[in-house]
């Protein structure tokens, strides 16, 4: 046959190599993309997030100062109300300033970079880690599963932020104390990641025995690829978008179990503060009338939490093949 | 029914020789406690006679069982910050926890099954509306935020009740309680509203999403056609049958109440086991961490093995039928 140009469908159809990717992006250009357009709550959050993820990436460039660099901090300019001049200095802030008369706007800027930066990286572990161990316990079944499983549900009996505590402290243990307050972040991570994995184990693992048992799999069996070209190259791709969904919710949870350990004195450090170090910061001026710099950070923290969420849940029904 | 209790049973039991493996392997492998407990001028010889003293040369087997068997008669260590023995500690911290949780789960089943109901019956009513969308927030904010906003609003705005501590407290000999006296009592409202209003706003969406299930079902409006007062209907009737979830997650919240108390206490300062293991953690007080540890799992296993224990007593198939449970 002549190979003609033109109508892309049907050649992408003789291509297998190039069938999965256009199968993706035309699903994409359908439902996915349908349905967004039509849910204003899906449009609004998509938007709030991404100018609050924007507005972190480019914190450097959009705060009026640098929170971190002391000869940039005047204080007199201590405790300014928002938008309204300083006493001594004339200067106007648009959140005000803390006590040592740093900006409140730039530092929610800065803070918001080390709350979005912890809660993705514990999430790609969390996902890594549980997408690994679901696909191995889902593929090989026997007692690689029990003992993958059962540690789960060990886990499981725990609530998430008591076991982030636990590895929290751990770590904090193992490390040497001059190195404790420059490694906060990462164990951070690691203590939330770590606290996480179990959601993405299940759903793996269910998903992967289902795909498990379809002819395309028994048919690379056939041909003699290992299981870890099958688990990655063929199982992978068609248990994702359930994935795609607890990410998203389990990053709104992270960004949370992020700020609540940082506020419990925990987490991030007051060298890095994240948006809960922020608030625990803020909470210590609350009684002498100083509302704004806790507020302003509680806000961006709600904000970004109840946007990413909603957005998982807008994801969760608009993947649910039940709905459509 | 007795081989589905006593395989819960065991299975407790395996969860909790694996949560004190934890605890165990943080003692021993998260810190020398040869550097703990001697300082610097020591000879190899000290060493050597201290790690034989604790049994360090012991095979990890012996220890672990060791250690297993001093912890089950409440021997934790003690605690590296406080030199105090940790059980000591926790037992004088842990009833001002245990009063928090209990009053503040009491709360949120009490006040989630009345709402849940009240919202499943009257769904369309301005009131039950009210109810559901502010139960919205409860659900949103984390614990932390809902505390602060109580005590800005209560503490420091309305200047009402107390934002700190857990008031006068009146000394039992084994237990101390702050529900004798006024203060006490004034000092428990905001942490226990703080701790279970999510718990509270869980039930009450669980028990209406249930409510609206069960009330649609034909053997209720049977009842109804049979004459039955709307009391007798709702309560004895649909109430009942919305029981088995209400349970399970019930229980499961209650576990976390313990959990989320250490929130609520640091918020609050309420001097409890919560604010005992922050402290703990921040400090690297690893005997305090292991037995706190240790401490919440035998509640929280206790929690679950009473909740599937409750389910044979709700739901009769289980009992008939114990095999496939």
């Amino acid at each position: 046959m002549t190979h003609l140009p033109a109508d892309p469908e049907t050649e992408t159809g003789l291509a297998p190599s190039a069938h999965r990717p256009s199968r993706w992006r035309a699903a994409w250009d359908s439902d996915i993309a349908y349905s967004f357009r039509h849910s204003p709550v899906a449009m609004v959050a998509a938007f709030v997030t991404a100018l609050l993820i924007l507005s972190a990436i480019f914190a450097p460039l959009i705060a009026p100062t640098n929170p971190f660099d002391p000869s940039s901090l005047n204080l007199m300019n201590g405790f300014s109300q928002p938008m309204e001049p300083n006493a001594f200095t004339g200067d106007t802030f648009l959140m005000g300033t803390d006590d040592q008369g740093r900006d409140v706007f730039s530092t929610i800027l800065y803070g918001m970079r080390i709350s979005l930066f912890v809660g993705a990286m514990a999430v790609l572990l969390a996902m890594v880690l549980g997408i690994t161990l679901g696909l191995i316990a889902g593929y090989f079944r026997g007692w690689t599963d029990t003992i993958i499983m059962r540690i789960a549900d060990v886990q499981l009996t725990f609530p998430s932020i008591l076991v982030a505590m636990l590895i929290f402290g751990i770590a904090r243990g193992i490390i040497p104390i001059q190195y404790r307050d420059e490694m906060a972040i990462w164990v951070l991570i690691l203590a939330i990641g770590l606290s996480d994995w179990v959601q993405f184990a299940r759903v793996v693992r269910g998903a992967t025995m289902v795909e498990r048992g379809k002819e395309y799999v028994q048919a690379a069996q056939l041909i003699g690829r290992s299981p870890l070209s099958i688990m990655v190259g063929h199982i992978l791709p068609n248990v994702l978008s359930p994935v795609l969904v607890i990410a998203t919710i389990s990053l709104a949870l992270a960004i949370i179990a992020e700020a609540t350990l940082s506020f419990l004195g925990v987490g991030a450090p007051p060298t890095q503060p994240s948006l809960g170090t922020l608030i625990r910061i803020g909470q210590d001026f609350l009684f002498s009338g100083e509302w704004w710099i806790l507020f302003f950070p509680a806000c961006t923290l709600l904000a970004l939490a109840l946007s990413v969420n909603l957005l998982g849940d807008w994801l969760r029904d608009a993947l649910n093949p039940k709905l459509n | 029914m007795v081989s589905y209790i006593l395989r819960r049973v065991l299975q407790s039991i395996i969860v909790l020789l694996v949560v004190g493996l934890v605890a165990f392997s943080m003692f021993r492998f998260v810190g020398d406690p040869i550097e703990q407990l001697l300082g610097q001028e020591r000879t190899q010889q000290d060493v050597e006679r201290l790690r034989e003293a604790l049994g360090l040369n012991d095979p990890f087997i012996v220890q672990y069982a060791d250690f297993l068997a001093r912890a089950l008669q409440g021997d934790f260590g003690i605690s590296y910050r406080q030199s105090r023995p940790v059980a000591e500690i926790l037992l004088e911290r842990l009833p001002a926890t245990l009063e928090l949780a209990f009053i503040s789960g009491f709360l949120a089943v009490t006040l989630g099954i009345a709402l849940g109901v009240f919202t499943a019956i009257r769904r369309k009513g301005v009131a039950a509306n009210v109810i559901m969308s502010t139960s919205l927030i409860g659900v949103s904010l984390p614990t932390f935020l809902i505390g602060i906003l109580l005590i800005y609003v209560f503490g420091v705005q309305l200047r009402w009740l107390p934002t700190f501590g857990r008031g006068e407290v009146v000394d039992l000999g084994w237990w101390t309680t702050g529900l004798l006296t006024e203060s006490g009592l004034k000092s428990l409202i905001l942490p226990a509203i703080t701790l279970g209003l999510y718990q509270m706003t869980l039930i009450m969406r669980l028990v209406r999403a249930e409510m609206l299930e069960v009330l649609r079902q034909d053997y209720i409006r049977f009842a109804r056609a049979r004459g039955l007062s709307a009391k007798a209907v709702n309560f004895r009737h649909a109430l009942k049958n919305t029981m088995v979830p209400v349970i399970t997650v019930t229980g499961l919240q209650l576990g976390s109440i313990i959990a989320f108390a250490i929130i609520t206490e640091t918020v609050f300062q309420w001097p409890g086991v919560g604010l005992l293991f922050i402290n703990a953690v921040q400090f690297v007080d690893i005997p305090v961490m292991a037995a706190y540890l240790m401490l919440i799992s035998v509640m929280f296993v206790a929690i679950n093995l009473i909740v599937d224990l409750l389910y044979v007593w709700v739901d009769p198939r289980l009992r008939v039928d114990g095999r496939t449970a």
